[in-house]
């Protein structure tokens, strides 16, 4: 069973979860679901910062043992800081894929497309959906 | 999908089932790092079922399996495997399979689950054309069911439901025993680069073998063990799989198969690569690290000095050696233990090393 989808967050259909941190910034990761069906990560491929990117384009690469998945940027804006402890630590993202499993930090173009995200009550659902 | 008489019990488990080659298979139970390091360490079980199973048999036995595969299995003593090649005209490699001499006109050959159909068909049609009309080839795929038990805790598992003392089953030898009161071929021998059983049983009997094992072998840290550490297991050893590292374009010479070829011979294929041979190779499938971040994929391109030269053909992150690891097909020139290469991944050049194979050999 995977952990809880916190209430503070936004989520892409895409399994990513952003933080807004209020002054224009987000934390950004994927989610515990996310994390759940990937199971074993071992690599993780951080943007670079300064990096501009569009809503929903591919920001990073996590990697398991078999598969390889991109990771897409859940707003347009520009990578202030990346979690570069997960160069070393992947796992982190299996142990706590909605803490210190964060994975980067973006500068917001346009905080109004948070709208464009769903609450967690609507990623609770499209998750249970998939499972059908 | 094709399922196995074990895909009930799989789904129970909670595996993870994929189509693996038209047959519903599981990849992995809890996750491919924990089945791993299980086989490495104590004991993994796996469903292989999938695998083709077919019977020579016949006074010309021998003759007809000197003609299609590519090793010389003169020497075979009943009892003995041998891995061999089997190579169509041009020399391409159209399996790689185990051979088991089980009577003195009487063998059995398991093939990969993908290629059995062919290799049956091919078999049987070169017989044919050779006029051996007194050996039988026989499909047994569908009767027979295939559990793989590996890991060095594997013998001590075993040995509760053998009578017989395992410690007399010398490594690729095979013998007959009574496993539950049904008949069984059990071999030591499998793919994963650890001591370890292949154990061969009528396919309506298999599933009591599975659940037994998993019973007693709970306690010395049995699991059951999926597709996706197969494959990491099957790499960090320097084993090829079918399909992925070689096919029909691929000759046994350019691959790790070089020792399974008796030149010697005659056989289909020897031919062209008695010429492939004079002529000299061009490329070769080599091991490499990869020394700068990154994991290299099936597919990904190699570089040396910033000219493709190469494709990889395995790539993972191996779980006993916490590198990632690969091989790939490389010119011969640069294919020496030592040599750097770039591997591109996504966007950018990652530098690798050409190293000897096994990956991982396992401690006396």
């Amino acid at each position: 069973m995977s952990k809880p989808n916190p209430a503070d967050r936004r989520y892409t259909k895409e399994h990513e979860w952003a933080k807004d941190n209020g002054n224009g910034t987000i934390t950004m990761g994927i989610t515990d679901h996310a994390q759940e069906l990937l199971t074993d990560i071992v690599f993780v491929e951080l943007p670079p910062v300064g990096k501009k990117v569009k809503q929903m384009q591919p920001l990073a690469v996590v990697e398991s043992v078999k598969s390889v998945s991109d990771v897409y940027s859940p707003v347009s804006g520009e990578v202030l800081e990346v979690n570069s402890v997960l160069e070393a630590h992947p796992e982190l993202v299996n142990q706590d894929a909605f803490g210190e499993g964060w994975i980067a930090k973006l500068k917001m173009d346009d905080p109004g497309e948070l709208m464009n995200l769903m609450d967690n009550a609507g990623y609770d659902e499209m998750i249970r959906e998939d499972k059908h | 999908m094709k399922k196995t008489p074990l895909y009930d019990r799989h789904v129970g488990l909670g595996a993870r089932v994929i189509d693996f080659g038209g047959w519903a298979m599981p990849v992995q139970y809890t996750n491919v790092i924990e089945e791993h390091k299980a086989t490495r360490e104590k004991a993994g079980l796996f469903d292989i079922c999938h695998m083709g199973e077919i019977e020579v048999r016949g006074p010309q036995a021998l003759e007809l399996l000197q003609w299609v595969l590519s090793r010389n299995l003169g020497g075979q003593t009943i009892g003995q495997i041998k891995l061999s090649v089997m190579t169509n005209e041009q020399g391409g490699i159209m399996d790689d399979l185990t051979v088991y001499r089980l009577g003195k006109d009487h063998y059995m050959v398991v093939t990969n689950a993908g290629t059995k159909d062919k290799d049956l068909a091919w078999i049987v049609n070169k017989r044919n054309e050779k006029g051996l009309s007194d050996t039988e080839v026989t499909d047994i795929s569908d009767k027979t069911g295939k559990l793989d038990l590996q890991g060095p805790l594997s013998q001590k598992i075993l040995q509760h439901i053998i009578a017989e003392n395992m410690t007399g089953l010398k490594y690729y030898h095979a013998m007959n025993t009574t496993i539950l009161n049904v008949p069984a071929l059990v071999s030591r021998s499998g793919y994963t680069g650890e001591d370890g059983f292949e154990i061969y049983t009528d396919s309506g009997r298999i599933g009591d073998i599975w659940d037994k094992l998993l019973e007693i072998g709970a306690d010395d840290g049995l699991k059951p063990v999926g597709l996706g550490a197969r494959d990491t297991l099957r790499l960090e050893a320097g084993m090829m799989l079918y399909g992925n590292d070689m096919d029909e374009t691929v000759a046994p010479l350019e691959v790790v198969y070089g020792w399974l070829t008796d030149l010697e011979k005659d056989f289909i294929g020897s031919t062209a690569l008695r010429k492939l041979n004079q002529d000299g190779l061009t490329r070769k499938l080599v091991g490499f690290e990869m020394e700068d971040r990154g994991i290299a994929r099936h597919g990904y391109k190699v570089f040396v000095d910033a000219n493709e030269v190469g494709e990889v053909t395995s790539g993972t992150f191996t779980p006993t050696l916490e590198k990632a690891i690969g091989l790939a097909f490389v010119p011969v020139s640069y294919s020496e233990p030592g040599t750097e290469i770039f591997i591109r991944i996504r966007d950018h050049h990652a530098k690798a090393r050409i190293v000897k194979l096994p990956f991982y050999k396992r401690g006396k």
